[in-house]
């Protein structure tokens, strides 16, 4: 027995033993004491996959539908796990180049290598069956469903708006949005964004190494379910709108309805408009540029943002707050000689009995009778000055130079001169009632949108108040309350409201819109003629329905048509027949109206790119 | 009949039921490992744990066969045992088949495929423990030196030869077995040292190794006899040291093969490599260290399960034990190690016979190698050295190979009661 080195046992047992003692300290550090092992293990398993809800309906207010959702899918990407793809099979698949490859898959690596981005947009369902046959050979590539909004009557383009995807900004500022989300971007799908777009879902799974979903984590523990949009109920009435679409074709300009006794705007065309199918999914930008290129401006809402001098129409508005400061009376007559002569101005006027009283003043459209009246309001106080801010101040108290702030898409507030404007202009004291005597008749420094002309008469019909306009009368289960069904009232009182309403009851039955009569309903309504400093003048006409317990209100701009009389005062006329027997028993002015083509030039055919349809 | 009654009676049954232990909680971490929900059969040999299951009998089957048949058999045939296994090992170089670029497998038929690698270790053992106990064999001859030293490189290079440098790095675990027959400690000293300034080497560069190298060799001059002999000697060793570390970047670039390179780099936390050759180090250390401090549960394990580490049920058992076991797990698992291996050393020790004595510090040896390295590389302390965990890796020619080893050597050990009556 050899017993020189039997030490070393010892030694040989102490390397082993030592090895054992640190390994242990260093499992116990990595599985006791370091929490970071935990969190990747987590994120190495599961996958958040975020699950889209369905974003809201919109119905009109009879039920229809204006607004759904239609299914289609992105091919996603997560970079990570992109694995020894056959890029240029892949690029074949998809139909683009290898540059377009590496130049998509650079962009997406920028933003997030490990979280998913979308790499193709919006594929069609064949195109999703022949891919899911292939999908398999893609590692790190996969599908995911979202819906494109779909519009089935194909109006109301403007009002209804679109959606698109967030931009860099949005999602930096708000967490809820991902880069690849979409968002209202405009009309109602922008102000009711948060109703419509739903709660985003989490559901968690859990995935292997090559990313296969292994079933739900903690059988669904954990999932946040996608909550669904919720559904609106427009106040538009989308037989009317589409009518109004139709009656407005090949013409410029605008129609608005109003329901006096809510507020609820009925119609909200404008034209040009387009097919809001046009602006949804891959052919969105492509017809976005084209259309904002066209010289007629289809993408322009020209009855929100469209800022005409309202014409005679005004004169109305004049007549009510002579009336209410006491300046003229029912029985005040005025004479006119082929208008309004003081001093270096003269105002014209046309073939019309003389003198007349207030209510014939209506009924005539006199313009020398308002431009007495309105220096009488001006010129009743110490200064004019003065005067001018009493008249200001009631004018806007109906609606006018200023927004309703509702859920409308981007009105414009319309333009009523300060009295600082004036003094800037000629100097303070330096200008008298007869300088700016054209505001009487509804010309000169004035901005007025069809909105805010349509707002007035419904004003008119309520004798004296209105309740903001607004598009959105139910989200969800919940009638829309507060601010949109709270009385606005005027400053002016309601007594002086008959003898401009009978003034207008006139006006189509012996005045300037006697050729849209409508037998057995009796209504109110003004022309007007909006001065165009370019062209031919803006026909304007204005009007409720019927003349007792009015149903609607409207104000119809036809740009470059003349007279008021012409063409507004009949499309005016077959919406309220419409609306209010829905039968049309004039068929020769349907026929002058539709055939009528009032565009500038020889209008062609607008290129239409055919919208997804699938 | 008394006979076989004492055979059995002077069987060291601690090892006997380490071992059990052992294979029984590699076959569930192999079963958890592979465990799909889909193949619920403990039976099915179309899975890891299926064939493991065969395996283990077998290996069962093998170990009774040993303890049955005569100690005197072993230490006779040892030089026909390494030569066999030396001749196996040449021959596999021609007709074996290529595996993960290796090219050590033997297959017969279909479906079984066996590795002499993995029996080149006990041959050797053997043959080691015979030559060195052989009468008027002195381990301080220079000869026995390179005799004992020749048995035990050719397999090594021979395993070399095959592309399959984890299997032929065990054979460095015989300096322990050399050390206790005498070897200077030196040997083993100037080995870690070595590696140390590798690693240092890397870590830093040479010329901050030479000032380390300086700083100590005058620190160790200082706090020792200060004279010529010792300045020298001390003096030696640094410039030896030196140049070991200006050689390390030839080393790396010319000798190393590309992946060994960055294995070594990764494990020096160089090179982030996530999906690459670090994937699997960083993959085990995050499933053994989600396990906590009680595991996640059998069959509980995300990380595993899910395939996220690679080569799971062989090299990298141990992550299954990690994440589903957690702390404790590993905790039994290492006691359970040191305590067979401090047992095989207690056995070994009280041997009259030196060649069992060698024997054991052979098998002792081998086993901790395995174990040393092997869960030093799936805790991220050593690079990925692809050797398995002794009797938890799937793998019958290594459960066959280590079954083999430890019951020869309690066969071994019950005999030494027959030598004695």
């Amino acid at each position: 027995m050899d017993l020189r080195y039997s030490d070393r046992k010892l030694i040989i047992g102490g390397v082993i033993v030592i090895t054992g003692i640190i390994f242990l300290i260093r499992l116990f550090f990595l599985q006791v004491l370091d929490d970071s092992y935990k969190l990747s293990a987590e994120n190495n398993v599961l996958r958040h996959m975020t699950e889209y809800p369905a974003r809201g309906l919109v119905y009109d207010r009879n039920g229809k539908l204006l607004v759904y959702n239609e299914a289609y899918y992105d091919l996603m990407v997560i970079p990570k796990q992109v694995e020894d793809l056959d890029t240029l099979d892949f690029c074949n698949t998809l139909g683009i180049t290898v540059e377009d490859f590496n130049q998509r898959m650079q962009k997406i690596k920028d933003y997030s290598r490990h979280k998913p981005s979308i790499f193709e947009k919006q594929l069609s369902s064949e195109f999703y069956a022949m891919l899911q046959e292939k999908l398999h050979h893609y590692k790190g590539f996969f599908t995911q469903t979202r819906t494109l909004r779909k519009y089935p009557s194909r109006v109301a383009a403007h009002l209804l708006g679109y959606v698109g995807e967030v931009d860099d900004r949005m999602t930096k500022n708000n967490v809820y949005y991902k880069s690849g989300d979409y968002i209202g971007v405009s009309g109602i799908e922008k102000h009711y964004e948060e109703y419509l777009r739903g709660q985003k879902g989490d559901k968690v799974m859990m995935v292997d190494v090559y990313n296969r979903p292994k079933g739900s984590f903690k059988d669904g523990e954990y999932d946040k379910l996608p909550v669904s949009g919720l559904d609106l109920i427009s106040t538009i009435d989308g037989d009317l709108q589409a009518y109004a679409e139709k009656l407005m074709q090949n013409k410029i300009g605008s129609v608005v309805a109003i329901e006096p006794s809510t507020g609820e705007i009925l119609v909200l065309a404008t034209s040009p408009t387009y097919d809001p199918n046009l602006l949804v999914g891959r052919v969105r930008s492509e017809n976005y540029s084209l259309m904002s290129k066209d010289e007629f401006k289809p993408l322009f809402n020209r009855a929100l943002m469209a800022q005409y001098p309202p014409g005679s129409t005004f004169k109305l508005v004049n007549n009510l707050i002579g009336q209410q400061e006491k300046v003229v009376f029912p029985q005040t007559t005025y004479s006119c000689r082929m208008g309004y002569s003081a001093g270096p101005i003269h105002v014209g006027c046309h073939q019309h009995p003389s003198p007349l009283n207030l209510m014939q003043s209506v009924q005539h459209s006199c313009n020398a009778y308002y431009c007495n009246v309105y220096r009488n309001i001006l010129d009743s106080k110490k200064t004019v000055r003065e005067g001018y801010d009493v008249w200001r101040k009631h004018v806007l108290s109906f609606g006018f130079g200023k927004k309703f702030n509702t859920d409308l898409p981007s009105e414009l507030k319309g333009l009523i001169p300060t009295g600082d404007y004036y003094d800037k202009i000629y100097g303070k004291s330096r200008w008298k009632s007869l300088t700016v005597v054209s505001l009487s008749i509804g010309q000169g420094e004035l901005g007025t949108t069809p909105l805010q002309l349509a707002n007035l008469v419904a004003t008119l019909a309520n004798r004296g108040f209105y309740y903001p306009p607004h598009l959105v009368k139910q989200i969800g289960s919940k009638k829309i309350e507060n601010e949109f069904t709270t009385r606005n009232y005027t400053t002016i009182d309601s007594q002086y409201f008959q003898i401009v309403i009978d003034g207008m009851e006139q006006v189509v039955e012996a005045g300037t819109a006697a050729r849209s009569k409508l037998k057995g309903i009796p209504y109110c309504g003004k022309t007007g003629t909006a001065q165009n400093p370019h062209g031919e003048d803006h026909s304007v006409f204005v009007c409720f329905a019927p003349k007792d317990n009015p149903k609607i209100a409207l104000a119809v701009f036809v740009e470059n048509s003349g007279k008021g009389g012409t063409y507004a005062a009949p499309i005016a006329s077959l919406l309220i027949e419409k609306y209010l027997t829905d039968s049309l028993r004039r068929p020769l002015v349907e026929e002058f109206i539709l055939n009528a083509n009032l565009m500038p030039k020889p209008v062609e055919k607008p290129v239409k790119k055919e919208p997804v349809t699938d | 009949m008394r006979q076989q009654k004492s055979i059995f009676d002077n069987i060291d049954w601690v090892m006997v039921s380490i071992f059990l232990v052992m294979i029984f909680l590699g076959w569930i971490s192999i079963y958890a490992a592979v465990y799909n929900e889909e193949h619920k059969s403990i039976l099915d040999t179309s899975e890891n744990y299926g064939k493991q299951l065969i395996w283990i009998a077998s290996s069962i089957f093998i170990a009774a066969v040993i303890l049955l048949i005569d100690g005197k058999f072993y230490t006779i045939s040892a030089y026909p045992v390494y030569g066999l296994v030396m001749l196996l090992l040449i021959l596999v170089l021609v007709f074996g088949r290529e595996v993960a670029g290796s090219k050590s497998w033997f297959e017969i038929g279909s479906n079984f495929r066996i590795q002499p690698a993995e029996f080149g270790k006990f041959a050797t053992a053997l043959v080691v423990a015979k030559y060195l106990s052989t009468m008027n064999i002195k381990f301080e001859d220079n000869r026995t030196k390179l005799i004992t030293a020749a048995f035990i490189a050719t397999p090594a290079l021979l395993i070399l030869l095959q592309n399959d440098t984890g299997s032929a790095l065990v054979y460095g675990a015989f300096l322990f077995v050399l050390y206790r027959e005498g070897l200077s400690g030196n040997f083993l000293m100037a080995g870690v040292a070595v590696v140390t300034v590798f690693i240092v080497t890397l870590l830093f560069d040479p010329k901050t190794m030479m000032w380390i190298v300086g700083v100590i060799a005058f620190l160790i001059f200082i706090a020792g006899k200060r004279n010529w002999k010792n300045a020298m000697l001390i003096g030696g060793t640094a410039v030896v040291f030196s140049g070991i570390s200006y050689s390390v970047g030839y080393v790396v670039d010319n000798v190393l093969e590309i992946h060994q390179k960055t294995r070594i780099n990764v494990m020096l936390g160089k090179e982030d490599d996530p999906k690459g050759v670090g994937y699997n180090v960083n993959q085990s250390k995050i499933a053994i260290g989600s396990g906590g401090f009680s595991g996640k549960g059998f069959l509980n394990g995300t990380q595993t399960k899910y395939k996220f580490v690679p080569e799971q049920s062989t090299d990298f058992i141990f992550c299954t034990v990690g994440e589903e076991w957690g702390f404790m797990g590993s905790f039994v698992v290492i006691v359970l190690f040191l305590f067979l291996l401090v047992r095989i050393i207690y056995v070994a020790e009280r041997q009259k016979s030196t060649f069992t004595r060698i024997y054991g510090y052979g098998v002792a040896s081998i086993l901790f190698f395995h174990f040393a390295v092997n869960i030093a590389m799936t805790i991220g302390l050593a690079p990925v050295i692809g050797i398995p965990l002794p009797f938890f890796s799937y793998g019958g020619s290594s459960l066959w190979a280590f079954t083999i080893l430890l019951f020869v050597f309690i066969k071994l050990d019950a005999y030494r009661m027959q030598l004695l009556r």
